[in-house]
């Protein structure tokens, strides 16, 4: 389980820098999707299907397919991709890496030397999940779809405005 | 699960929101900023759901279950505002939209 484990968060990582430092959008976007795969791999070996099923089904599928969608109503050129380049200059983020990564040492240091309870496996499955949430975190589930329904109003409002204002042509800046 | 490898999931998620973090430091795109969000509110989740299995509590995966609702809203909401800027700038630099006025 521990060599599974540790290759997936190896994966992670590196498909998480690939999207960072990737300057298209769409091969970004897949190796953003690796990279979830490999969080649901891992979610999975902790003993959480659940999660892991959801970070499948509505992460890399649901919401990343809506980025592909309005990417591909973008249809951006190749000026953008130009200007990130310049942006990636090593000399300009040099330092603050450096600062970085003795601050990422502490944090590894940190987790390493504390002790931790619990021990031996053990799988929360969907029910107890299910129980928990319908249970005492109602109220919880009530505030997340009064969110999403906030969500759909702004989204509807916002991208409504945006192809109506295109229509009529709306003055530069 | 054992200790050392929940130290190794906590470790992770602060390694990806890092990365995150620098994603929406160091681009200008704002696809690639949204997306540097994401990120982190992944991290978030892996953290609460390493923590969960630590102690094998459901807690974990049901604040897992509202950041992926949350993260749903914002990326909503999040590409709605990059039409606008796209339909109005002509491009996705969010360092244009600083000559917003109002």
């Amino acid at each position: 389980m521990d060599a599974f484990l540790y290759m997936a968060g190896g994966m992670a990582v590196l498909a998480t820098v690939l999207v960072i430092v990737s300057t298209s959008a769409v091969p970004a976007l897949l190796y953003f999707i690796v990279s979830l795969l490999a969080v649901a791999l891992i979610f999975y070996l902790f003993g959480a299907p659940f999660a892991a099923a959801l970070e499948v089904i509505i992460y890399a599928g649901a919401i990343m397919v809506l980025f592909i969608f309005v990417m591909m109503m973008l249809n951006l050129g190749s000026d953008t991709k130009r200007q990130e380049r310049e942006w990636l200059q090593l000399r300009g983020w040099i330092g603050p890496v450096l600062l970085a990564a003795v601050l990422m040492g502490e944090i590894v240091f940190v987790l390493y030397r504390e002790v931790r309870p619990g021990d031996g496996a053990g799988l929360v499955g969907a029910k107890e999940v299910g129980m928990a949430l319908f249970g005492p975190y109602f109220i919880g589930v009530e505030l997340a779809s009064l969110l999403l329904l906030a969500g759909l109003v702004g989204a509807c409002h916002l991208a409504g405005k945006a192809a109506e204002g295109e229509e009529k042509g709306e003055e530069e800046p | 699960m054992n200790a050392a490898a929940g130290q190794f999931g906590l470790l992770l998620a602060a390694v990806l929101f890092c990365l995150g973090l620098a994603g929406v430091l160091v681009r200008r795109n704002v696809i690639f900023i949204l997306l540097s969000i994401e990120i982190m509110l992944n991290a978030a989740g892996l953290a609460f759901v390493t923590a969960g299995a630590l102690w094998r509590q459901p807690e974990g995966q049901v604040m897992f279950i509202f950041i992926l609702a949350m993260a749903a809203a914002e990326v909503a909401l999040g590409l709605a505002i990059v039409f606008r800027l796209f339909y109005r700038f002509k491009t996705v630099d969010v360092d244009v939209a600083a000559r917003m006025r109002g």
